[in-house]
Order: C-alpha cells, then sequence, then structure tokens
C-alpha cells in the first residue's frame, strides 16, 4: 500500500525537476555566459561597479528587518496574553491588510508622503512647517519624505510587518504555559520569566520571521521604485533593469540574481544553524 | 500598575494598526472623490466606480487575476495533495532531499524564482523553435507553431509552481497526524486501495487540504514579482497593471477596484469567522451537554 501510494509523487518530481531545478539551472548558466554564448566570468567582475547598490540593499533591509522585530515582537507579545475573542480579532486585522495588493498599499504612502501630500498638508494646518522655519530660519514649504531612504525603509516596515508579527505570534501561542509557571514558583521575576523562558523559546518565531522580511525586503523593486523615485536603486531595481529596463543584459542580471541567492541561503543556513543549537539547549 | 501596563499594551497594538490601516482607509476614501487627486478632497461622488466598469485595460486585468488564480489554486491543490500523500509514504531519505527542493520556491527570492523562470521559459521556447521548424521543413502532416511567446500559459505554469509547495506544507502535517492503521483497518474491512484513499484518507486531511488551498488562492492574488517576469507582454494581473500605472498616473478607478476587491475579501472573512464562532459556541453546548 505506502510503496503505490509514494507513485502519486510521480508527477510533482517530474514537474519540479522541469519547473524548479531546470530554471535555476538555466540562471546559473546565464550567469556564467558571454552574450554570444561563451563561457566567461566577465559578469562577476562587472558587479563590482555596483558594490554600492548591493552595501544599500542589504543596510536598507537589515534596518526594516530590525525596526519589524523590535515592533512585532511586543505586539504579538501582548497579543497573545489578550482573551481568544481579542485574539481572533486581531489576527484578522493582521492578515487582511495582505489581502489588498502592496502595490496599491505603497500607492497610497506616495499620496500620504508627497511634497503636497496629506501628512505634508496636516503639518501645515498644523503649524507644523511654520514653527520648524520660525526654529531653523529654514524657508520651507513642506517636508521632503518622498524619495529618500526613510520612505523606502517604512514600505519595507508597512508591507512585511505582518510577516514578522505571524510567525512570532504563532509560537508564543504555543508556548508552554507551567514551564512559565514552574518559573515562577521557582522565583523568577516577571522580566527573568520573560528573558529566560519566553524569549529563548520564542525563537524559532523569530528567527523565521527575520528571515519572511529580510529575503524579500533585500529584493524588492517595487517599492524602491516607488518610494524612492529611482533614486535609491536597490539589488532588485538593478536585476529588474537587466530583464525589463533599457539595460537589456540578462547574463548579467542572471549573475546578480545568483549572488543575492547565494548571500540569502548562505545567511540563512548560518542563522538555521544558530537556531537549531538553541533549540537543542532549550530541550536539555 | 497592573491595569496601566495593560493600557500600554493595547495602545501599542492600536498604533500599529492605525499605522496598517491608515494607507488602506485613505485609499479608500479617495476611491469616491470626485475630483481626480488622491490627495485632495473635492467633494463625494461615485464617478470613478462608474468609469471603472467601462475601462477595457481594467477589467481584463482583473478577469485575468481571478482565473490565473482560480486555476492555479485547483491544479496546486489537486497536484499537492497527490504529491504530499507521495511523499509521506516515500522513503525518509528520498522524502527529505525531495522536501529540500520543495522549499526552494518558498525559501528563493520572489524575483530569483521569476527571473529563473522567465530565463526557462525563453530557452525552452528557443529549442522548441528550432525543433518545430526542423519537423516542419521535414514532413507536413502537423505543423507545429514555431514561435511561442511568454503570455497566460507561463503565467499558470508559474502560478502552479509557486503554489503547489504551499499546498503540500500544509497537508503533509496533517497526514502525519493520521493514524497509520487507518488505512490498513480500511483495506483489513475489504476496501481496495482507491477507496481506502477516498474514504479514509482524503476526509482526515481535509483541513489541511482547504487551508493549502487558501494560502495558495492568496499567494495567487497577490503574487506581482512573478507575474511580471513570466507573463510576457501579452497578459497582464491586476497587479501588473497597478505597477505600469504607478509609472506615470493612477486613476482613482484603481482605487474604487481596491476598494470593491477588499470589501469582498472582508465579507468573505466575516462569514467564516462568525460560521467558525458559531461551531465553536455548539461544540461548547454540546460538551456541557454532555
Amino acid at each position: 500500500m505506502k510503496n503505490k501510494l509514494s507513485r502519486l509523487a510521480v508527477p510533482y518530481v517530474v514537474w519540479m525537476a522541469l519547473f524548479v531545478v531546470a530554471p535555476i539551472i538555466m540562471m546559473v548558466i546565464y550567469a556564467f555566459s558571454a552574450s554570444n554564448g561563451g563561457f566567461t566570468l566577465n559578469n562577476f567582475v562587472k558587479m563590482g561597479a555596483y558594490a554600492e547598490v548591493f552595501i544599500r540593499s542589504f543596510k536598507l533591509a537589515l534596518i526594516a528587518t530590525a525596526i519589524c522585530l523590535l515592533v512585532g515582537y511586543p505586539v504579538s507579545y501582548f497579543m497573545s496574553k489578550e482573551g481568544p475573542r481579542f485574539q481572533r480579532m486581531a489576527m484578522v486585522l493582521i492578515m487582511l491588510p495582505m489581502w489588498m495588493n502592496f502595490l496599491l498599499r505603497t500607492y497610497s504612502w506616495m499620496t500620504i508622503l508627497e511634497n503636497n501630500g496629506l501628512l505634508n498638508q496636516l503639518f501645515q494646518k498644523i503649524g507644523l512647517i511654520a514653527l520648524y522655519n520660525r526654529m531653523t530660519g529654514a524657508d520651507l514649504s513642506y517636508f521632503p519624505m518622498m524619495n529618500t531612504q526613510g520612505a523606502v525603509v517604512l514600505g519595507m516596515v508597512y508591507n512585511y510587518l505582518p510577516f514578522m508579527i505571524l510567525p512570532i505570534y504563532s509560537v508564543i501561542i504555543k508556548l508552554d504555559g507551567s514551564l512559565i509557571e514552574a518559573a515562577r514558583d521557582l522565583g523568577a521575576g516577571s522580566a527573568t520569566v520573560f528573558r529566560r523562558v519566553i524569549l529563548p523559546l520564542s525563537l524559532p518565531g523569530v528567527l523565521s520571521g527575520i528571515t519572511m522580511v529580510f529575503v524579500p525586503a533585500v529584493s524588492t523593486f517595487a517599492i524602491s521604485q516607488m518610494l524612492g523615485g529611482g533614486t535609491e536603486l536597490l539589488l532588485g531595481d538593478l536585476i529588474e533593469q537587466q530583464f525589463m529596463g533599457g539595460a537589456y543584459n540578462p547574463q548579467l542580471g542572471a549573475a546578480i540574481s545568483l549572488v543575492m541567492m547565494v548571500i540569502v541561503v548562505v545567511c540563512m543556513l548560518v542563522m538555521n544553524r544558530f537556531g537549531e543549537g538553541e533549540e537543542q539547549a532549550v530541550m536539555l | 500598575m497592573k491595569k496601566s501596563n495593560r493600557f500600554g499594551n493595547r495602545l501599542l497594538m492600536a498604533l500599529v494598526f492605525l499605522f496598517l490601516y491608515a494607507p488602506i482607509l485613505i485609499l479608500i476614501i479617495f476611491s469616491f472623490n470626485a475630483g481626480n487627486s488622491s490627495s485632495v478632497w473635492k467633494g463625494f461622488s461615485l464617478a470613478w466606480y462608474g468609469k471603472l466598469f467601462h475601462n477595457r485595460l481594467i477589467m481584463q486585468s482583473v478577469y485575468t487575476t481571478l482565473i490565473v488564480s482560480f486555476l492555479a489554486t485547483a491544479i496546486a491543490t489537486v497536484a499537492g495533495t497527490f504529491a504530499a500523500i507521495g511523499f509521506y509514504a516515500m522513503r525518509r531519505k528520498l522524502r527529505d532531499s525531495l522536501v529540500t527542493v520543495n522549499n526552494i520556491p518558498m525559501m528563493n527570492a520572489d524575483i530569483v524564482t521569476g527571473v529563473s523562470l522567465c530565463l526557462f521559459f525563453v530557452a525552452f521556447f528557443n529549442g522548441w523553435g528550432s525543433f518545430a521548424g526542423w519537423l516542419n521543413s521535414i514532413q507536413s502532416v502537423i505543423v507545429l507553431p514555431t514561435r511561442l511567446t511568454l503570455g497566460f500559459g507561463t503565467l499558470l505554469i508559474a502560478h502552479i509552481s509557486f503554489n503547489i509547495p504551499y499546498v503540500i506544507l500544509s497537508v503533509g502535517p496533517k497526514l502525519r497526524q493520521m493514524d497509520k492503521n487507518l488505512i490498513d483497518a480500511a483495506q483489513d474491512l475489504g476496501c481496495t486501495w482507491m477507496q481506502a484513499f477516498w474514504k479514509v484518507v482524503l476526509p482526515e486531511i481535509k483541513p489541511g487540504i482547504v487551508s493549502g488551498a487558501l494560502t495558495a488562492f492568496t499567494m495567487s492574488i497577490d503574487d506581482f514579482v512573478i507575474s511580471y517576469f513570466t507573463a510576457g507582454s501579452s497578459a497582464s494581473t491586476l497587479a501588473m497593471t497597478i505597477y505600469g500605472m504607478t509609472k506615470k498616473r493612477v486613476s482613482p478607478q484603481i482605487n474604487a477596484v481596491s476598494t470593491l476587491l477588499f470589501a469582498a475579501v472582508l465579507l468573505l472573512l466575516v462569514i467564516i469567522n462568525v460560521r467558525e464562532a458559531r461551531q465553536e459556541k455548539r461544540a461548547a453546548e454540546n460538551r456541557i451537554n454532555l
């Protein structure tokens, strides 16, 4: 029976070979070939010119991930302490924005942050801009917020915050309550319980949250194009330009994608190793 | 002390929800704007909703999005369920390596998946072109098309590919939770293995299949990056249309269409939640009665 059942996976194994493995092999081949088809390492050499973009992408993605963690962890933790009805409601409220396309939500930020956008209109109404001008002697009619790195980070945090909250929450909610009681019985205060019991046990959720935020943040191109106005070029933009934009060069695009993939996979392996160690320590 | 603490917690949560919902509310409010600006209010009007239904481009892309998402979800749910059962029945070593490959599309950045699929399709089309040309030149019974391009077909394949792993991810645990003796018992009682599958295995894993299908559908509807690289220029999903518009001017018609979609999802969620709450209540009552 069991062996017969395993045959059910055959179609999908073929599918994976065709549409998961073969495309990645294709990408590797492209990364190592010149535009005339011969073997070359030139694509990787050319990438040196874009070191700045690599650094900026990783920097902004790291900042966004850190903010998501700093906001997302307390929210998940506080949520888990509320009643079941509140929790269900909060979960729905966190999931709901994901159903609205992220481009639309990012576009909405554009209308908020624009020079004559809603936030600047508000600042003008409450006299904040006039106050700022009087205090610094500047002559601003609006605060420039669009097309800055801050706006790009804001867009990343906004779009990926639920991906941080959900895994952390789902781990915290499954924590064994008796462990916390035991810690209290043994004389630990609230802070100690949190630091020695809850935090280490919720680490798997934190790690998966970090990956789920960092990977899309480091590779985004829509958010940086919309909120960064094309001035803050990120890795995703660079790749997109090689395939769709004016700088048509799929070989270079494949090479950049490959390098990005390798860096992300290495980061994740290191992190998971680290996380596994923690989990085992907890189990001992 | 305890009270103020709780107030602080709720304040933080309220602020986060405000942060999450403010842009969406603004988007919805300005879909009713009489003017065509998305930051200056000119009075209430439903004009953009009227115009929306006459906009070929938007309606066509909504249609494409829905069709692709439904088809991809249906195919991925069936294929993923079978694959999960197959994986479950395999020897451990083989299964572990296949599961690793299965995880690749979920771990990879979307842009890497999109780019690699795009390169693969283009390379395949080139190979196909020369093959079809050669075949057409040596015989005339079957005439194969020599020029294939990115379009609805490739879009659908891409969506199925990134959906299946999510189905497997949610069906797999349900299979492992299932009592292994159930299948043997069913067969001992005279079921063929087909019957055992339909009458025993399937009902056991149904919740996993449903949640897998829901995840897959959400992923399909929400996807932009992979579609962008695999749809070519002949097919356009709503996300791609919006992206194209943000490069120039976004018409408030887009606000209108997203308001409608949002309202539909909201309605669906309310129905699901009310039903769940009712079921739980009934279950609780039954427990008391017992």
